[in-house]
């Protein structure tokens, strides 16, 4: 062609050019971990079963939950969330109600009758469970998942253990926790109830077991050395709270004083209150050095219930307790003081901590007991190989979640050791902290706080106390979450990129960087709301 | 405001899209089709604020007038870094003027199309002019109003760089108070650029009572976006003037362009709002609002007010002029969002 004056060349495009060859560091794409799924003690990937419920896909959210927990109708009501005090939104307004958009998923798929998926294969293995609390089932569902054939053995009449026997109804009602551990029950694990293990090698022969996992839980109250008169009424914790389940609720007269701090003296006194009691909780230290969560004194204050810090007792007698107070020393411990009073009571409840019945294992060879708890290696199993243990039986904090995490991870460790291998984790990734986040881009939403049934009515009923979110409220709560540390395909990368250099992919397939002509600007990076981008330096 | 604010999509109206919102409620640089105007390959530094502000301001043009768009463009930084003989960066017709008469280059290629329209040799076809700073405030200012005072049917983008960056950092009417630039050095009594002089063209658009005036920054693309699409859906002449970082002349990290440019909406320093027929109708709020020195410091162009002694009157007066735009543009609000 023949070219005007003064041209040479034809006209080309800038796409020749690659500026790539400029950077020195280059943008990379990654998923951090979010704050919330590296607390969770169950290891639930909290950010990416929100993701789901962001879109209104619940049933996805609710599945992609129960890969790790089974139970959310029950996390959603008595899980403490130290997800939601480690949640970055927290610093932004107020963190995001994780447990409650949990409640609402459990709710909405016992509603809507979804089902566990089944096991796909058979390994040919059994296992056997003993202990069908917390930790057994939630062992009994991912190791059923693992294709293994699995027996529960359970001592008590019900499934549920310390669920059923430790938390009172008005935080559990009980046919939320039948249904989900029914649903467990239906993917093909045996159950035998008001089977008690006595002797786990026995057992494990008689039924030809592969590997057992103990999750016997810790339920024998207790005691204090009080001296009491004889018709002084001192009953244990556990006991009660047991005893709540049976047709004959315990007798315990109008005053009723519970000693202790841990959340389990909060239970037993809100159960009293309910009773139409008047329960005082005695308490030797102060409440900022309570066991007991926060929000749960918090409730049991509202309620109408008193509590005596910085007190022991001496004394029990048939309808007094004589009480010394104490004080704290420069170390923060309670020392005696010498001033005693009296106070009236019709009953003492002893709230002390429980102990871990370990007569089943009399005489299993390799076996270590220490501090009244089994002591387990890394990979859950005792000193003898082939069974595990878990739960309140080993050495850990004691609650709900906790179970139901050592169950998923000995479910792991069991089906690698059937199979002659070794489960080893993967790798924690790096955590999504504040700082990763451009909170720029974060609209104020505050958080949506579940109706708390009013006050007179939890003094005096059973009824549930937390209720639910509806599906409005739900969508709105799941949808503030920052999704820290994973891309939610905000397109600002696509955007804000000066050359063209990010490729968007479509719909769920997220981004990618064309380095022919990233530059390296690091726009990106500092734009992206989530901390999902990172810089790194190139090797030249 | 009058973009329609979207309101817990975790991320809401803030960023460029967003998975959950409706199609029509991203924006256009979120759409896998969009026009990428202004392409990759382009020799602008590392996070170019005009090739970004260029890229969101044309390829909305481009939606909004169904691609049948022709831009005149001013010598400067954007035709430099855009069209080095024989490669251009530009997909769409483009055309490249001198430095000062690119508002007549567009006004001449209006009236060109109107009467081929006129004659039924054309459909309509849009035109916009674009230009830096310099380009419009300094050397292309008579012909800018000239195209103002006519009305003629040209849309004028102006991105403002505060400076003649291609050419050295050097100081046009445009460059803040207190700069420093290559001609405004930091010393002697009253260091980098003098207060008092220099123009705020969107004012002077103002002032010839034209359809339609508007300021914008890169940081809020939604805001820009709303903006060239209202302007490109009027006839007339019409004028948008958008802040655009320049790392390099203003001394700034790469990865700061949108920053920078957030901090200067939200201190008061650049006033984001639009006009109709020489009066204001509308400016988009103050969200988290910041001292002046949060957007001072991060530019070395200001290095000199922080030195051992701070210059604390330097820095009070730039702060007071923030306040003024506040007060004039009335750009505090209560309700936040």
């Amino acid at each position: 062609m023949e070219k005007p004056f003064a041209i040479t060349l034809d006209p080309g495009s800038s796409l020749a050019n690659h500026t790539g060859s400029w950077r020195t560091s280059r943008p990379v794409y990654l998923d951090r971990l979010p704050p919330c799924n590296k607390q969770c003690p169950a290891g639930e990937d909290i950010q990416g079963w929100l993701f789901h419920a962001e879109s209104g896909d619940y049933e996805s959210a609710w599945r992609h939950l129960t890969k790790d927990n089974p139970f959310p109708a029950i996390m959603g009501r008595v899980c403490y969330h130290t997800c939601e005090g480690a949640c970055n939104r927290g610093k932004l307004d107020e963190s995001v109600g994780i447990n409650s958009v949990e409640h609402f998923l459990g709710d909405e798929a016992l509603k809507r009758g979804w089902k566990l998926a089944a096991p796909t294969t058979d390994s040919g293995k059994h296992v056997l469970v003993v202990g069908a609390g917390p930790s057994g089932m939630s062992a009994a569902y991912h190791l059923r998942r693992f294709g293994h054939r699995v027996t529960v053995h359970e001592a008590g009449p019900f499934l549920g253990g310390m669920m059923r026997f430790g938390i009172p109804k008005y935080r559990l009602p009980r046919d939320i926790l039948e249904a989900e551990m029914q649903r467990v029950v239906d993917l093909g694990v045996k159950v035998e109830l008001n089977s008690k293990v006595e002797n786990i090698l026995e057992t494990m022969q008689a039924g030809k077991f592969d590997a057992a996992f103990l999750a016997v839980g810790a339920h024998i109250g207790k005691r204090a050395m009080i001296p009491a008169g004889d018709a002084a009424k001192i009953i244990d914790a556990i006991s009660l709270l047991r005893s709540m389940e049976g047709e004959d609720k315990p007798m315990l007269g109008r005053r009723v004083v519970v000693y202790g701090g841990g959340n389990t003296a909060i239970d037993v006194a809100r159960t009293a209150k309910r009773m139409g009691a008047e329960p005082l909780i005695v308490y030797r230290r102060t409440r900022e050095k309570m066991p007991a969560h926060d929000f749960e004194v918090e409730d049991a204050i509202q309620e109408g219930i008193m509590v005596k810090w910085l007190s022991t007792i001496k004394q029990a007698n048939e309808s007094s307790l004589t009480i010394e107070k104490m004080a704290l020393d420069s170390k923060g411990f309670p020392q005696p003081t010498g001033e005693f009073e009296t106070i009236e009571a019709d009953s003492l409840v002893l709230a002390l901590g429980q102990d871990v019945d370990l007569g089943l294992l009399e005489g299993v060879p390799g076996l270590q007991v220490s501090d009244g708890v089994v002591q387990v290696a890394a990979n859950m199993m005792t000193g003898h190989p082939g069974i595990f243990a878990g739960g309140d039986m080993v050495p850990a904090e004691r609650n709900v979640t906790v179970g139901i995490g050592h169950g998923k991870q000995a479910a792991r460790h069991i089906d690698a050791w059937l199979r002659g291998e070794e489960h080893v984790p993967a790798p924690q990734r790096e955590v999504a902290t504040f700082e990763h986040l451009n909170t720029w881009y974060y609209a104020d939403a505050p958080k949506t706080v579940r109706p708390v049934l009013d006050v007179i009515r939890r003094q005096s009923t059973f009824d549930e106390v937390q209720g639910g979110l509806d599906e409005t409220n739900a969508l709105f709560e799941a949808r503030r979450c920052l999704s820290c540390g994973n891309c939610f395909e905000c397109d600002n990368c696509y955007g804000v990129c000066p050359d063209n250099a990010v490729i968007k992919l479509g719909p769920g397939k997220r981004f990618k960087f064309n380095y022919d002509y990233c530059k390296g600007c690091g726009m990106c990076v500092a734009e992206c709301p989530c901390g999902a981008i990172k810089m790194e330096t190139e090797e030249i | 405001m009058s973009i329609q604010p979207v309101h817990f999509y975790q991320t809401g109206t803030f960023t460029v899209g967003n998975r959950l919102l409706t199609p029509e409620e991203r924006s256009v640089q979120a759409n896998m089709q969009r026009t990428n105007s202004l392409n990759s390959g382009h020799r602008a530094c590392q996070g170019c604020g005009e090739a970004l502000g260029a890229r969101y301001a044309i390829d909305a043009a481009m939606n909004a007038a169904r691609g049948r768009l022709i831009a005149a463009n001013a010598t400067g930084c954007l035709e430099v870094f855009s069209t080095p003989y024989p490669e251009t960066s530009w997909q769409i017709p483009w055309i490249h003027s001198l430095f000062g008469n690119t508002a007549a280059v567009a006004s001449g290629i209006a009236a060109a199309i109107k009467i081929k329209r006129q004659k039924g040799q054309a459909d309509d076809v849009r035109v916009v002019a674009q230009g830096g700073d310099g380009g419009t405030t300094d050397i292309g200012f008579g012909c800018l109003s000239g195209m103002f005072e006519r009305n003629d049917d040209v849309l004028y983008i102006c991105y403002d760089n505060g400076g003649y960056m291609n050419t050295g950092v050097q100081r046009s009417s445009a460059t803040p108070p207190a700069a420093r630039t290559a001609t405004t050095m930091p010393v002697g009594p009253e260091p980098g650029n003098v207060f008092g002089q220099g123009k705020f063209v969107p004012a002077i658009a103002m002032a010839h009572e034209i359809p339609y005036v508007a300021t914008a920054t890169v940081a809020d693309l939604r805001d820009l976006e709303y903006k060239v699409t209202k302007a490109m859906g009027m006839r007339g002449a019409r004028y948008i003037h958008i802040l655009v970082p320049c790392p390099l002349g203003w001394g700034a990290a790469s990865e700061d362009t949108i920053l920078l440019a957030r901090l200067a909406k939200e201190t008061g320093i650049f006033p984001v709002f639009e006009a109709e027929g020489g009066e204001i109708t509308d400016r988009l709020k103050i969200r988290r609002k910041q001292p002046v020195e949060e957007y001072l410091k991060r530019q070395k162009r200001y290095a000199h007010l922080f030195g051992k002694k701070p210059a604390v009157a330097t820095i009070a007066r730039l702060q007071a002029a923030a306040d003024k735009n506040i007060r004039r543009y009335g750009l505090l609000d209560q309700e936040a969002n």
